[in-house]
């Protein structure tokens, strides 16, 4: 058998680099809503960073902001947030 | 150079397991005790509380957790070991399979039992075989002495750069696990110089806290289709470097027992007995009373069940007048033994020749002197061009 494929693993087991090649899946195109911040709520008292399932909370300095390519749109954040500062928004409102 | 003479001492095969894993150092073990494997886990517990071996101890819950934190300690870098059966193994089924995916070279023992559906605590290999698509490389020894020598040379098979598999070394549950009979245990020196080679190697990766590096994540498309012919290919491997480390443990510790299958008087036999685990060491001694008879009969060991050692057994095969092979588990869904279902499948290498299945041994049942020979006589009638019946459950005729 003759092998045309370029190997995308450098090492004989599948380990991969968060910051080189790193196999993901694509977990932001399954959302139906996304967290809306505002911002004049927000305290940055990150439990909605603490909370989020794929951890895809970017600590902005001065808030959190749900990293889009990654966020599946579930809500937790919203949910746990003392304050109200975040909000689900249906992706319909987003769509050019 | 050749190792010392080791202490000869009359030991359980659970007992012999937990030595033999205790001279390979294991850094992590975690270990859920099930019968007939329990001694093992105890043997274990019991020598790192006497300070006889510096490992941790993860008491878990369950195997699938037991499976869980070997394969993680294994991907930190660890040499690792645990031991199951039957309920555990299954109950394990998905870890096991992440193990050999992500080729954490974890060593496990499987004292053989019957598998859950119905209750039997008693001996079969098919919890072996309900585990023979996961990946792993299994093995099946014979008596006490195979266990030992067999358990140091899985950690060279698991961690060889080469290979970088799971391994699975195989032993009867009740006929080995409870059976007591004189082991000569290496030195711990020795088996610090057999294993030396490992440390030699170029290190493979591992997990480190706080860097963004891990293994078997989500493996789309491309990656997975590759990981999988990686993982194909290692286990190809795996059959010639079985049979090398076997040499050179012979060469070191002088026993040997013939790599990926162990033959016994096959050169000029004209047919040819499988089977494996502890009913071989009953079949060589009906091998031996029935060439007194005439009969031209030679055993195959069958030591390496996966990867199936294709190359070997078609070269110990090739030309005899019949086969018959004897398995201690069924195949659900196909008629013959599984055993013999894998070597139909290299029937048109080894010629056309009668291959008679049978099915013994199962809960417990003995594969007694009378049952092989009742083989021996039926394959050799078959080689005669006497017709044969296909497959035999040997309890219920």
């Amino acid at each position: 058998m003759v092998i045309k494929h370029k190997m995308i693993f450098k090492t004989e087991s599948p380990w991969s680099d968060a910051n080189q090649v790193m196999l993901k899946l694509d977990t932001g195109s399954w959302r139906t809503e996304r967290p809306v911040l505002d911002i004049d709520k927000c305290n940055y008292c990150g439990l909605c960073a603490l909370y989020c399932p794929p951890q895809c909370m970017k600590d902005k300095e001065d808030h959190y902001q749900a990293d889009l390519a990654f966020c599946k749109g579930c809500g937790i954040c919203a949910k746990e947030c003392p304050r109200g500062a975040l909000v689900m928004k249906p992706e319909g409102e987003f769509s050019k | 150079m050749k190792a010392t003479k080791g202490k000869v001492s009359v030991m359980t095969g659970n007992v012999v397991a937990a030595n033999a894993a205790r001279l390979c150092r294991p850094e992590v073990v975690a270990c859920y005790p099930i019968t007939p494997q329990s001694e093992v886990a105890e043997t274990l517990s019991g020598f790192v509380a006497d300070g006889a071996l510096d490992a941790e101890i993860v008491e878990v819950e369950g195997e699938n957790s037991a499976m869980n934190v070997c394969r993680a300690a294994s991907l930190a870098g660890a040499r690792v070991f645990t031991a199951t059966s039957s309920y555990g193994l299954v109950f394990m089924y998905d870890t096991l399979l992440e193990t050999a995916g992500f080729r954490a070279p974890v060593v496990m023992v499987n004292v053989n039992r019957e598998t859950p559906g119905i209750h039997a605590v008693s001996s079969g290999q098919q919890d072996l075989i309900s585990t023979r698509d996961s990946g792993w490389v299994q093995i099946i020894v014979e008596n006490n002495q195979e266990i030992a020598d067999q358990i140091i040379m899985a950690y060279r098979l698991a961690e060889d750069h080469d290979i970088q598999l799971p391994v699975m070394v195989n032993y009867d549950g009740y006929y080995l696990s409870y059976l007591a009979e004189a082991v000569e245990m290496p030195q711990q020196a020795d088996v610090d110089a057999f294993l030396a080679l490992l440390k030699k190697q170029p290190p493979r990766p591992r997990i480190i806290p706080g860097a963004s590096t891990g293994c078997g994540t989500h493996g789309m498309e491309m990656g997975y289709v590759e990981a999988r012919y990686k993982h194909w290919t290692a286990l190809d491997r795996a059959k010639k470097k079985v049979d090398e480390i076997d040499k050179e443990f012979g060469d070191y510790f002088g026993r040997s027992y013939g790599g990926q299958i162990e033959e016994y008087r096959t050169a000029d036999a004209d047919i040819v007995i499988v089977t494996s685990g502890s009913a071989a060491g009953t079949a060589k001694t009906v091998v031996d009373a029935k060439r007194e008879e005439g009969i031209k009969v030679g055993l195959v060991k069958l030591r390496l069940f996966r990867p199936f050692p294709e190359e070997r057994l078609t070269k110990a095969l090739k030309g005899k007048k019949a086969v018959g092979v004897i398995d201690r588990s069924i195949c659900f869904g196909w008629k013959y033994g599984p055993i013999c279902m894998e070597l139909k499948a290299i029937a048109p290498a080894i010629g056309a020749m009668p291959i008679l299945s049978y099915i013994d041994g199962l809960a417990n049942l003995d594969i007694t002197i009378p049952h092989i020979g009742r083989v021996v006589d039926e394959v050799n009638a078959a080689a005669k061009g006497k017709t044969y019946q296909d497959v035999t459950w040997i309890p219920l005729e």
